[in-house]
């Protein structure tokens, strides 16, 4: 629209090969999407079959809707084991964010905010941990947790989910260029404490930061599948994840197995509270993305 | 990365004042300071006590999950149980000095998954990234249209639990399940996806399907960081779109080129669920296919020290890697 207004008369051959681009780029674009959304396309129709339906028909389009049965079978499956699930990733998840957050966001606020000896090498340090994966941590964590009788507790899962150095980059760097020292003088003048001028004052102003930190904890610990399945034997303390594929490791063989249907609609449902989460919270997601990527 | 941000003079000046006061009485021109010398010391101890007393949670958690788990792990890989001849006695520990790492590194099984992970790493990282480059590049073209709707479907599948992700593939690709083999099958082509030839291109594909988006909101978040006026004057200049691209906002993004792969090569190291769940469809997936997996293996095995020193080396070679490239492109940096 905007190129063809620009596009002086004279250049009408340049106009043309700009509409042959535009569609090339738009074909492009749209194969891209195919290859991207198929397999969620599948997953949504898939678990509006049964079971035999799954084996018969065009796996991309509905066959007979069984839907709302599916669901009722995930939930009323081994004694309704999934709602359980369900509560102990939100417990996993919140909890973990909710602490991780706030620890992350003093430490962050103390390091682009007060001056001490050894502050960079702390930063430094932090910033090290940012690029050790989460995963690559679960099996010395569980070597550690075992002699101490931390396996198979919540606090196996929650205690690592409760740090987050990626959280404590992002609240200094944020905390750094949006907390003003007038602020924190002005609280100081009118004899507020610091922790009170922190929690007060400079928490609020940085609030978007600690929006993204808690998202991405949330999510990060919602997602992760190896330490829970490590640590967690117990199949009531498990989180969805770790129970979902507990389901689709019986194959949907013999009589007492999951089947396919019901795994991929338990699947399906695990899924909506995060993309319910990124669908409405886009703005913070790229922000802590764009954070990641300037250096 | 890692390097220290240069501190703004405002920063620097009680940490030198503080410094100071200890040597010699200043000089009276430094009198005309805002702050004098021995104010400004009690106030750096008065901040660094505060500084201290609000890391301390984070740092006490730090410590226990990042660094002991580390520290211990090294130390358990240094060590061996020892059953004694009959097994009739409770085994001891004893110390094994580096004969864990020797038995991992002949073990054909375990360096075999460090090569499969490296071979998959080698192919996959640069499909998926240049896919993501690719892709970010034309969101960023100005006469693309529904730009917003593509961004989103890109970016959906990081959205999707990993685990979920590859649940959903294991049944995309599992044979009797499969509508791609189904596809196939309708013209005339006999296809399996889990046989032993094309398990590692299906994990490529769950990993590129996973994490092009991610890579790809990277790269277009730094293309939108580029000044608008350098792409339209080389437009003026009579520049093609595809050369503006390639000489003006490729170097220009260079840093988040470098960044996505060094997070693709950890991520890379530390593959686990998609073949982990891969097997639950295709039992010819070994139980040793991927180092985390062999790993895994001998925590099941009760063989704690093997798994220790199998994930030091883990660590340590993906560390170098990752490290290695970004020292290298931080060489050539300077030399273009």
């Amino acid at each position: 629209m905007t190129a063809d207004t620009e596009t002086p008369i004279q250049h009408r051959p340049a106009a043309r090969q700009l509409e042959l681009s535009r569609w090339l780029t738009l074909g492009v674009m749209l194969l891209a999407t195919i290859y991207f959304l198929a397999p969620v396309w599948w997953l949504l129709v898939s678990s509006t079959k049964t079971s035999s339906g799954l084996f018969t028909g065009n796996g991309f389009w509905f066959g007979h809707f069984a839907f709302f049965s599916n669901v009722r079978t995930v939930f009323a499956e081994q004694g309704g084991i999934f709602s359980r699930w369900l509560l102990n990733s939100a417990v996993y998840a919140v909890g973990g964010a909710a602490v991780s957050t706030l620890l992350a966001a003093m430490a962050g606020y103390a390091l682009a905010k007060y001056r001490f000896r050894g502050r960079e090498l702390t930063f430094n340090l932090v910033l090290a941990a940012v690029l050790i994966p989460q995963p690559l941590l679960a099996i010395p964590l569980y070597l550690m947790f075992s002699p101490v009788h931390l396996v198979n507790t919540y606090w196996g899962v929650l205690l690592p989910s409760m740090v987050s150095p990626f959280g404590v980059y992002l609240s200094r760097i944020y905390a750094g260029a949006s907390v003003p020292d007038e602020l924190i003088e002005a609280g100081r003048l009118d004899g507020a404490g610091e922790f009170r001028i922190f929690s007060t004052i400079s928490m609020r102003v940085m609030a978007p930061a600690l929006v993204t930190v808690f998202l991405f904890q949330f999510v990060s610990i919602w997602t992760n599948y190896l330490l829970p399945v490590l640590m967690l034997a117990n199949s009531n303390l498990q989180p969805v994840t770790v129970g979902i594929v507990g389901w689709q490791s019986q194959r949907g063989l013999g009589s007492t197995a999951v089947p396919f249907n019901i795994v991929i609609t338990a699947a399906m449902l695990s899924a909506v509270p995060l993309v319910v989460l990124f669908l409405s919270l886009q703005r913070f997601w790229r922000s802590g993305l764009v954070a990641g990527s300037v250096k | 990365m890692t390097t220290a941000t240069p501190e703004p003079p405002a920063a620097a000046g009680p940490r030198t004042r503080g410094a100071r006061t200890r040597g010699p009485r200043p000089a009276p021109a430094r009198a005309a300071e805002p702050r004098p010398g021995p104010r400004a010391a009690g106030q750096q101890r008065r901040q660094a006590r505060t500084a201290a007393a609000f890391i301390a949670p984070f740092a006490v958690l730090f410590a226990g999950m990042y660094l002991a788990p580390i520290g211990y792990t090294v130390y358990q890989s240094l060590f061996r149980v020892h059953h004694s001849g009959l097994g009739l006695s409770a085994p001891t520990t004893v110390f094994a000095g580096l004969s864990n790492y020797g038995t991992a590194l002949d073990d054909p099984a375990f360096r075999g998954s460090l090569l499969r992970v490296l071979l998959i790493g080698i192919v996959q990282v640069p499909v998926m990234l240049v896919l993501a480059l690719v892709l970010a590049l034309l969101l960023d073209a100005r006469t693309t249209l529904f730009k917003r709707f593509f961004r989103l479907a890109f970016f959906l599948p990081y959205a999707l639990p990993g685990v979920i992700g590859a649940i959903m593939w294991s049944y995309l690709v599992a044979p009797g399940l499969s509508p791609i083999t189904a596809a196939a099958h309708h013209l005339g082509l006999q296809l399996n996806l889990t046989s032993n030839a094309l398990l590692a291109p299906t994990i490529g594909n769950m990993l590129t399907w996973g994490w092009t988006g991610y890579n790809m909101l990277i790269i277009y978040s730094a293309l939108q960081a580029i000044p608008a006026e350098l792409s339209e004057a080389a437009k003026m200049d009579g520049c093609s779109p595809l050369r503006i691209a390639w000489h003006i906002k490729i170097p220009m993004v260079r840093p988040a080129l470098v960044l996505t792969t060094v997070f693709s090569v950890i991520g890379t190291a530390q593959l686990y669920n998609e073949p982990a769940i891969l097997h639950n469809v295709a039992p010819n997936l070994s139980s040793d296919y991927t180092p985390i997996f062999a790993a895994y293996d001998q925590i099941n095995a009760d063989n704690f020290n093997a798994a220790a020193a199998e994930s030091v080396i883990l660590a340590v070679l993906a560390f170098a890697l990752s490290f290695g490239f970004l020292k290298f492109m931080q060489r050539r940096g300077e030399a273009l």
